[in-house]
């Protein structure tokens, strides 16, 4: 039986996918259709690796407002794209196969978090100073790339900048296949882990009690995070705050923090937020304004709402 | 049987166990009484494999704890802290019911049911299993742990200051269920004390830590007399017996 209040997320989630295929259909209906479609299959995908991404990280940190992005995440990946471009130049950046970029992009992604996250793990060292290094090593990766991104000239500063912005209009449907195939396998797993990720819940002392091994499986869902974050900021650039949100709109509906409800319910939250405000932008608004500010604003008033709750509890 | 052999732990320069050995023979409850610092805590959580152990050799039922897979462990052997933080919205069957957690990772069972319901009634909580964790006060919440590590079916328990919270009502009622378990089902308990009192009442042993070494081992008869507590807690209490158990004037 599914639940009452997923299914209605789930209906709306449908309907805001059918509103951004069908609303406002003229000329060529294949062709205008296959694009949307593309659009669409990206908008889905980011939003369901952000909000699993984000359930996930903030269960293993047991921290409500934290997610992958604040902990720095993303900045290590641009800061790699900046890299990349001052080494290669704009054209030879521009020349990359962009499946190759980005699986190599991913797997180093996965090996940095790894290669920064383990040493600490294995000595036991609690969360709060890790993510006081994540902070840190963030604010550090995005200082480099504005370092280089003023090293640059001016032509590859520009392609550089197309990849550091959150853009949902312009998705890159070069790699939707690849980044397809990583959230399906990140999702599959997730799902699969889902009581394994209720025990979590509980802290080290409880889940080690009841029979799980904390050091590694905290590390594979770190691993899974990074590759998850990895596939959203390649497809649409960097949202800080857009995970924080659903997460939070999601609890609030399903009222529950089991894995089995939450990860469902916040995946179709997050297509509803993003597909649903994609078609209000394009369609009512006229494009006047950018979808990736808003829900960055809302997401920011999100985050300040939880900590001044958590502040007053 | 829990056997630990010359067991020792530091916290950097500090140390906190010299040399522990100490064989825990399967039923009863057995009591851990000592001052703060003693060490009785860092033990608890040394034989459930929360820490890792440094020197020595821990074995329960021949299994032992640092090199037997965790989720073999998890059927043997159950643990409460006294810091076991609940932060999840959940509900009390949901959380009595991560104890089924090693057996079935997850997916409950009838039978798995059958003994959620049955760990809800013996810790009295059937009338709040609907309730979430946060709207409970904390004895409420206290209790509905030790349900959880009830409910994980280990022939061992081990709790740390289960007492915390709870009044004098509901603390007897915890001991009474934890006699009952150890007489009716064959478990053996062994627990974190400081209401000397209630170790005198309902355990079958004592076992007194000072300092990071044990310093008495015996019945409550044979261990709660002014002199043996005067050597464990450095003050002087006297000890009046009332229907054969001895009752401790600690509070005088």
């Amino acid at each position: 039986m599914v639940d009452r209040r997923l299914a209605c997320l789930g209906v709306a989630a449908l309907l805001c996918i059918l509103a951004y295929m069908t609303i406002g259909l003229r000329g060529n209906i294949g062709f205008v259709l296959a694009l949307r479609a593309t659009k669409l299959a990206a908008l889905i995908q980011v939003s369901v690796s952000i909000a699993i991404s984000t359930v996930i990280f903030q269960t293993v940190t047991n921290n409500r407002i934290l997610t992958p992005s604040i902990m720095g995440l993303d900045a290590l990946y641009l800061f790699g794209q900046m890299l990349l471009v001052f080494l290669l130049g704009g054209l030879g950046y521009a020349a990359l196969d962009p499946q190759l970029k980005f699986s190599g992009e991913v797997l180093l992604l996965m090996a940095l978090a790894a290669g920064l996250l383990l040493p600490m793990l294995k000595h036991r060292i609690d969360m709060g100073l890790m993510l006081l290094a994540g902070i840190i090593l963030g604010v550090l990766f995005r200082s480099l790339q504005s370092l280089l991104a003023r090293l640059v000239d001016p032509n590859d500063f520009a392609v550089a900048q197309g990849a550091s912005f959150a853009n949902f209009n312009d998705v890159r449907t070069d790699l939707l296949i690849f980044a397809a195939v990583l959230t399906v396998v990140g999702v599959v797993i997730a799902w699969r882990a889902r009581h394994v990720l209720d025990i979590l819940a509980l802290g080290a002392d409880s889940a080690t009690g009841l029979g799980v091994t904390w050091s590694r499986t905290v590390t594979g869902f770190l691993l899974l995070v990074a590759a998850l974050v990895a596939v959203s900021t390649a497809l649409v650039g960097p949202v800080a705050f857009f995970g924080l949100l659903v997460v939070a709109v999601a609890e609030r509906i399903v009222d529950t923090r089991r894995h089995a409800m939450m990860m469902p319910a916040a995946a179709l939250t997050a297509i509803v937020i993003l597909v649903g405000g994609q078609t209000l932008f394009q369609h009512g608004l006229g494009n006047s304004s950018t979808l990736g500010v808003v829900i960055e604003f809302a997401g920011g008033l999100a985050f300040l709402v939880l900590l001044f709750l958590g502040s007053r509890k | 049987m829990i056997r630990i052999e010359n067991v020792s732990l530091k916290h950097g320069a500090a140390s906190i166990l010299y040399d522990i050995s100490l064989d825990i023979p399967k039923g009863g409850i057995t009591a851990l009484i000592g001052p703060n610092g003693a060490g009785k805590s860092s033990l608890l959580s040394l034989i459930a494999r929360l820490q890792p152990l440094q020197s020595g050799k821990i074995s329960i039922d021949g299994f032992p704890v640092d090199k037997t897979p965790n989720r073999d462990l998890a059927k043997i052997i159950a643990i409460l802290r006294q810091d076991s933080i609940v932060t999840s919205r959940l509900r009390v069957r949901e959380l009595v019911g991560f104890g089924r957690f090693p057996h079935g990772r997850g997916r409950l069972t009838s039978e798995d049911h059958a003994v959620i319901g049955q760990s809800l009634q013996q810790f009295d909580l059937t009338d709040l299993a609907d309730r979430f964790l946060e709207t409970l006060s904390g004895g409420q919440r206290q209790r509905a742990l030790v349900a959880m590590a009830f409910a994980q079916g280990t022939d061992y328990l081990l709790l740390d200051e289960p007492l915390n919270n709870l009044d004098m009502y509901f603390s007897r009622e915890l001991m009474r269920s934890l006699r009952a378990i150890a007489d009716d089902a064959g478990k053996t308990v062994v627990i974190v004390l400081h209401d000397i009192n209630q170790a005198a009442a309902h355990a079958d042993r004592i076992v007194a830590m000072k300092a990071g070494r044990i310093i008495a081992d015996g019945t409550p008869a044979e261990l709660l007399t002014s002199e043996t507590l005067q050597r464990i807690f450095s003050f002087d209490m006297p000890v009046i017996t009332i229907d054969g158990t001895p009752v401790v004037m600690h509070f005088r």
